[in-house]
């Protein structure tokens, strides 16, 4: 069946803001199929709320919509557009439930769309857990013993008769949310009474606890024919009982034998006929290691996390093909891009291994539990491939940016055996390094698969390693031993680290390709890693396919963590683009299966590479690129500078000097007094005691934090000498002999401003005003551009600032700055010469290519001959407010104030022709539900006092009944406002805890001097708000800025619509 | 310790890799062709259809679930020589009986390991399949000249059983002889498993010989070698043919076949070795994922009239199945039996069964 002829316009449903669970696999699944259907002609409308994404760019669909993924705006949208059809399989959960409601509210029959890629039905069957046991047994499916209930007795009495531990899965949450495994009747009841809160349908899942079963997971495909394929097989080195999104996953699964691999394929496939999907679906399979005995976990009818590893694992585009099936497509219609000559129905065949391995926000999150289960607490990935298992898994491990170049970890050697069982079997995220550490010493493979039920065959593997290390050890170093450590994949580094040798004879890398035929037929990806093997593919490749045209290098930004995330992908992907658009050929080195980067279609040539040193000095031997480029790839990129520049490669763009000038403090502090700009006053401190006397010197409060940092990692505002040492305690042991800075704490207005400098002159395209005031990490804080409330004065010195800033650092490219106005002073607090975070919200909003420019002006080009001129761009007619989304609700035990350390996943955007028409489309996107009735329960630190007092009267005059804890009710009511008194924790049984149960609260607006602990009694109100869905404002801005908003009286039926791709400029 | 050992190709590549397995005395000549399989080695090393051959397996991690004679497609290893990136030594499985270092001692067969398997896959895609040697000493570059004379003879005479046996079942619903050019045993136990009573006779067994048991089908084997070395065992097919019992053949069985019945073989450049071989079927338009092992194959453009194309290979649009008009059979070049491989096309042995039950085919 070729395209169906009835569609000629298709809404694609994106997944919304970055949350963990759903990250920017969406975004590459979902740009593969708008280019897959514009490629057939079809008119693309785009949905989605995050700005950060490449699928929202105008290039990428006819109409761009980022609004609100809500069930009225996705409504509004189809009404103007009168799209044909609806693509639901590509937006990760959040498409899937949506298209789920569209349809089953009669929404779109009535609007005679139609749903492609699966039904009402096909989705019921996989997402009900009621239809779903039942769909299973029909086809006779092994399922586990579960009972579906939607009452905590229910999940009691099953757990009696099946036995204790059980799992609780709640219906239709994301990645596993208020699930967990429960030991106890007591441990039952908290986390059914959870899990069925957070169900939006009240129902969870009850299943007998299968842990230490094989976890296997298959990624098929089936057509409208019935055709189906298995795309790749996936085993997790984390047994049942850790989610798949938190366990190191290898590709293809490498414990099973022809027999059982067979036999959970075809029950793979058995079960994507029953569900009569059309595209991609992931199935998750438990398998006893000691028989047969197999049962299905879990089938998502939809591209997955899973399938955009599968898909880098493999280079099968199946968000390509999914999009083409469910456009009418048979497989065997689609042509396969790899081999250019076959088509997209066959199964691919890996001759590497892949290692997949999890990044996961705890270096950030001290306080945040850290024992994995079925909840996924990861925000991001890493992968890697290799020919054998340990060198996937040791550039995995050096690729996840997590401190290890290996998997010896010095605070494992100095544990106690007993402590070191413990941490086995705490599961937490440090638990491979724990396993390693005790095979190291000579614990049995039996043992520690008895205590892990980690598959012996990968404790073979790491004893293999451990073996290795041992002979290291030795000081060893003959030229066989050393080549057989590189090729389980070893850096010099590492083998000089553990070895004590000063250096080793370099053995260079050779490539390989990754074709999906292991070599069957000669294809043409220019997908490639690295190896130690005889024959080079790359430097062949290159070889055949030379142009005449320069190379470049462009380093991607690795995994998505909290404060490097999706926006770098943007803008290494633009980039690219750009790039190519000027005649380069270009090289892109990244390890995040994630993301469109890693696409083999995106660069001329891709390496799927740790973005190490080591790791990329043989791409650029062979490539021999004209130029690098890090300015866009976060961190992780910036981090290569010095290296590069060391070895004389050549960087485009701002010189490795300006970005050590922009970070080295005393080198800034120079500059800024050169330039006569104001910065707040502070100093450099190494230990606790100097940290001391520089607090009370500068007078309180003061801002800590490490040098060299991103997202704000280990930031901190302190109030009081207790507060600079308990800090000081965690930052040195955490890093060890880095300096800390320690700043005078400036309250007063935030300001961010993205620039482009060629050297000469600078386009500013635009100056962010943050609702919430400083001392809120930039990218925790609401964003509103045009900057709404400053002077023309202080516009000029901003502009002023700004350029001589960009230009005395020498900045080509990129430069992003940060400034705080106190007292009519600009002061500046940060300069970054480098793509920023707000770089893909700022460019769709001002329709400036930010990213293309800047990449021209590395180039040689000058603004002047470019058509958006120099200085402060005009602002556009609209308002666009970027609000940050954060999953608290994953990481238990996380305090959700807000301060100097970021701890947002990702962002939504509300664009509007006025501001508060933006902050109700951002905050309505960012999950905030929109209420003039009912309760604000009021809890602040004596420091708001005053200034909640105003805040407290604007709810009442809207008719909120005010609730507040003991000193906030006294201010309260010596304002002469009526408030209801709630105790705090320990005062009664009735007290803040019950009141948000009670469901009389529908706000919460919560600081307090301390937080952080999760012992705090603020910190459970506020913990507690998460679990309940209760939005809890831990700033008094936003709190100010929800007010205005509930006032103007906006609802989806009165707020507009804008078509990014019809913005007026 | 790990020795030397290394392997020559015909056209004067030499790999240096380590030897495992058995001791290699004497050097060992055969046909190197490569399986992407990514599992089933214990199939791979059983399957008698790789007599002759020295096999490399495109996935670099062999040996990870051991051995388990339960997975023995054969009684023993067929092919000469085994080639692989790494081989596990600390095998992991519940029905893991040994490690396949130690199986490859015990059956006799050396390996080579640690060389660039990727590279001499790529060396035989673009080359054709070419014969190798197999030697402890590094071998003389002239040598490789004398390699392309050597051919595999006599191969379905080396691996067929020795004489007829019989697979009895409790109640018998159908009786078929299985000629054994090579046969699978997951061909006899799919026969089985549906009601079966079967009759395994070697290769040379005669149209006669097999019509005297009374069989209600038939069912030609897999196998090794050119099917043109097999000429005897056309013309029995073809008096075969001539009686209306129902006939299904598979790889070299539907190769043969073919040839009784006036098609022509040719050897490809480098056949089909793996488990994600997708075919088309005709008559319902859809697409199966096959497991295969095959050098040779029928030429499309050869089919008599009374032979109507069932399948076809979608990557390179070779035949893959015929179905005849002239009598009741059929024959697919690809294994339904699979072992290893996808399960796919097993409903085949049910068409089979129709077959002689005399239903519509």
């Amino acid at each position: 069946m070729p395209l169906n002829p009835k569609l000629k316009k298709v809404l694609v449903i994106g997944s919304g803001p970055i949350v963990i669970g759903q990250a920017a696999e969406f975004d590459y699944a979902g740009t593969q199929a708008c280019r897959a259907l514009k490629e057939e002609g079809l008119e693309v409308v785009l949905a989605n709320s995050n700005p950060a994404t490449i699928m929202t760019d105008a290039a990428m669909a006819d109409h761009v919509y980022i609004e609100p993924l809500t069930l009225d705006f996705l409504k509004k949208i189809i009404k103007k557009e009168k799209p044909d059809g609806i693509l639901s399989t590509l937006g990760g959960q959040t498409g899937l439930t949506l298209s789920m409601q569209l349809a089953k509210e009669g929404f779109l029959e009535e609007q005679g769309v139609i749903l492609l890629g699966a039904n009402p039905e096909t989705i019921a069957k996989a997402e009900d857990r009621q239809i779903f046991k039942d769909t299973m047994e029909a086809i006779r499916e092994p399922i586990i013993p579960s009972v579906v209930t939607n009452t905590l007795d229910g999940a009691l009495k099953f757990a009696h008769t099946v036995k204790y531990p059980v799992i609780v899965r709640p219906a239709y949450t994301l990645g596993g949310t208020g699930g967990g495994i429960a030991e106890s009747e007591e441990e039952l009841r908290e986390i059914a009474s959870s899990g069925l809160r957070q169900s939006p349908i009240h129902q969870i899942l009850v299943e007998k606890c299968i842990s230490g079963w094989k976890e296997i997971e298959f990624e098929v495909m089936r057509d409208s024919a019935g055709n189906v394929i298995t795309i790749c097989s996936m085993e997790n080195f984390d047994p049942v009982g850790i989610h798949t999104g938190d366990s190191i996953v290898v590709a293809p699964a490498l414990t099973l034998a022809d027999k059982e691999y067979q036999m959970l394929r075809s029950a793979a496939l058995h079960i994507i006929d029953a569900m009569s999907i059309e595209g991609g679906c992931n199935v998750q399979f438990a398998l006893n290691p000691e028989s047969f005995e197999y049962a299905v976990i879990e089938v998502n009818p939809r591209v997955s996390r899973s399938s955009a590893l599968a898909s880098k694992a493999t280079g099968y585009p199946i968000a390509r093909v999914a999009a083409k099936i469910a456009i009418g497509y048979r497989m065997d219609e689609i042509a396969n891009e790899i081999t250019g000559k076959t088509k997209a129905c066959f199964e691919p065949t890996l001759d590497y291994v892949v290692v997949k391995f999890p990044k996961w926000p705890f270096d950030k999150f001290v306080y945040a539990a850290r024992q994995l289960g079925t909840q996924m607490k990861a925000t991001g990935e890493v992968m890697s491939i290799g020919r054998s298992f340990e060198q996937a898994l040791l550039k995995a491990v050096r690729g996840a940016e997590i401190s290890h170049d290996y998997l010896d970890d010095a605070k494992m050697r100095a544990m106690s055996d007993a402590s070191l069982t413990e941490k086995i079997l705490a599961k937490d995220d440090e638990r491979i390094f724990a396993i390693y550490e005790a095979l190291y010493r000579g614990y049995s493979i039996k043992k520690l698969h008895e205590l892990t039920m980690v598959d012996e065959w990968f404790l073979a593997k790491l004893v293999n390693l451990c073996n290795m290390e041992k002979k290291l050890a030795k000081g060893e170093l003959d030229s066989d031993f050393i080549r057989i450590l590189k090729q389980n994949g070893f850096t010099d580094k590492t083998i000089c680290r553990l070895s004590g040798a000063k250096s080793i004879k370099r053995l260079p890398y050779s490539y390989k390709m990754v074709d999906t035929c292991g070599a069957e037929f000669d294809a043409q990806t220019p997908y490639f890693y690295s190896a130690y093997d005889e024959e080079d593919e790359a430097a062949s490749f290159i070889e055949e396919h030379a142009g005449k045209k320069p190379v470049v290098i462009v380093f991607g930004s690795g995994p998505i963590r909290i404060g490097q995330g999706i926006e770098f992908d943007y803008a290494s992907v633009h980039c690219v683009w750009a790039l190519k658009n000027a005649g380069y050929e270009v090289v892109i080195v990244n390890n995040n299966p994630e993301t469109v980067s890693t696409d083999f279609n995106t660069a001329d040539r891709l390496y799927f590479e740790p973005l190490t040193p080591e790791d990329v000095a043989d791409i650029i031997r062979i490539e021999k690129p004209v130029g690098t480029v890090v300015a866009f790839g976060g961190q992780t990129a910036i981090r290569l500078t010095k290296w590069l520049s060391d070895n004389h490669i050549p960087i485009l763009g701002t010189p490795a000097d300006s970005i050590d000038a922009a970070e080295d403090r005393g080198r800034f502090e120079a500059l800024l007094k050169d330039l006569h700009i104001e910065q707040p006053k502070g100093t450099t401190v190494h230990t606790r005691a100097e940290a001391l006397v520089a607090a009370n010197t500068l007078g309180y409060p003061v801002l800590l934090r490490p040098s060299y940092v991103l997202g704000g990692q280990n930031m901190i505002i302190a109030f009081s000498d207790a507060d600079v040492s308990e800090y000081m305690d965690i930052i040195l042991s955490h890093m060890e002999g880095n300096l800390v800075l320690i700043d005078k704490y400036m309250m007063g207005t935030e300001l961010e401003v993205d620039a482009i400098c060629d050297g000469e002159d600078v386009l500013i395209p635009g100056i962010m005003q943050h609702i919430d005031r400083a001392g809120i990490h930039s990218g925790d804080s609401i964003a509103v551009y045009p900057a709404w409330s400053i002077t023309e004065e202080q516009k000029e010195k901003l502009v002023d600032y700004s350029t001589k800033l960009a230009i005395s650092l020498h900045t080509k490219g990129l430069i992003n700055i940060q400034y705080v106005i106190s007292n009519d002073q600009v002061y500046v607090i940060e300069v970054n010469p480098r793509s920023s975070r707000t770089v893909p919200y700022l460019s769709k909003v001002t329709g400036i290519p930010m990213i293309d420019i800047a990449t021209d002006v590395m180039l040689g080009r000058k603004l002047k001959e470019m058509p958006y001129g120099t200085g402060l761009y005009p602002s556009a007619p609209y308002t666009a407010i970027k609000v940050p989304v954060f999953s608290f609700e994953k990481l238990s035990g996380l305090d959700t104030m807000l301060g100097p350390e970021m701890k947002s996943t990702g962002e939504v955007l509300g664009i509007a022709p006025t501001m508060s028409e933006a902050l109700y489309k951002g905050l309505l996107g960012a999950g905030y539900n929109f209420t003039n009735k009912g309760g604000v329960l009021i809890t602040v630190r004596d420091t708001d006092k005053q200034e909640i007092i105003g805040i407290a009267k604007e709810y009442a005059d809207l008719g909120f009944h005010l609730y507040a804890t003991e000193g906030t009710t006294k201010a309260l009511r010596d304002a002469g406002l009526s408030v209801t008194l709630v105790h705090k924790i320990h005062e009664s049984e009735q007290n803040t805890l019950s009141i948000l149960e009670s469901g009389k609260i529908n706000y919460i607006i919560s600081t307090s001097a301390k937080g952080r602990s999760p012992l705090r009694g603020s910190v459970k109100v506020r913990r507690r708000s998460v679990e309940l869905g209760i939005p809890c404002l831990t700033s008094l801005d936003a709190a100010v800025a929800l007010a205005e908003t509930l006032k103007c009286g906006f609802h989806p039926e009165n707020a507009s619509l804008v078509d990014i791709c019809k913005l007026q400029h | 310790m790990e020795k030397a050992i290394y392997l020559q190709l015909a056209d004067g590549t030499c790999y240096k890799g380590t030897h495992f397995g058995a001791p290699l005395v004497d050097d060992i000549i055969a046909e190197v062709v490569f399986t992407t399989a990514m599992t089933g080695y214990t199939e791979t090393l059983t399957d008698p259809s790789y007599y002759g051959q020295m096999v490399v397996q495109t996935f670099p991690l062999i040996g990870n679930y051991g051995v388990n004679t339960g997975d023995f497609e054969s009684n023993g290893i067929h092919m000469s020589a085994y080639i692989t990136k790494e081989f596990c030594n600390a095998p992991s499985n519940f029905r893991c009986q040994m490690d396949l270092d130690s199986w490859l001692k015990k059956e006799g067969i050396p390996g080579i390991c640690h060389i660039d398997t990727r590279a001499l896959t790529k060396k035989i895609r673009q080359e054709g399949v070419m014969n190798g040697r197999l030697t402890m000493t590094e071998p003389k570059p002239e040598d490789a000249k004398m390699l392309s004379d050597w051919s595999i003879k006599n191969a379905v005479r080396s691996v067929t059983c020795k004489e007829s046996y019989e697979i009895p079942v409790g109640v018998t619903e159908h009786h078929v002889v299985l000629w054994d050019f090579g046969a699978k045993q997951n061909i006899a136990r799919k026969l089985h498993a549906l009601g079966c009573q079967v009759t395994v006779v070697p290769a040379h067994t005669t149209c006669e010989e097999i019509l005297s048991l009374k069989p209600d089908g038939i069912m030609l084997s897999n196998g090794p070698g050119n099917p043109k070395e097999n000429l005897a065992i056309v013309e029995e097919l073809k008096k075969l043919c001539t009686h209306k019992i129902p006939i299904f053949g598979i790889c070299l069985g539907h190769q043969l076949l073919a040839l009784a019945n006036g098609a022509d073989t040719e050897k490809l450049k480098y056949g089909h070795r793996g488990a994600n071989q997708p075919v088309l079927e005709h008559s319902t338009k859809k697409i199966y994922i096959t497991s295969q092992n095959h050098g040779y194959a029928v030429k499309t453009d050869s089919l008599p009239e009374c032979a109507k194309l069932t399948f076809t290979n979608l990557n390179d649009d070779t035949c893959e199945g015929i179905s005849y008009q002239s009598f009741p059979g059929f024959s697919v070049q690809f294994h339904p039996e699979a072992c290893g491989g996808p399960h796919d096309t097993e409903y085949l042995f049910q068409k089979f069964i129709d077959l002689m039950e005399g239903r519509e085919f």
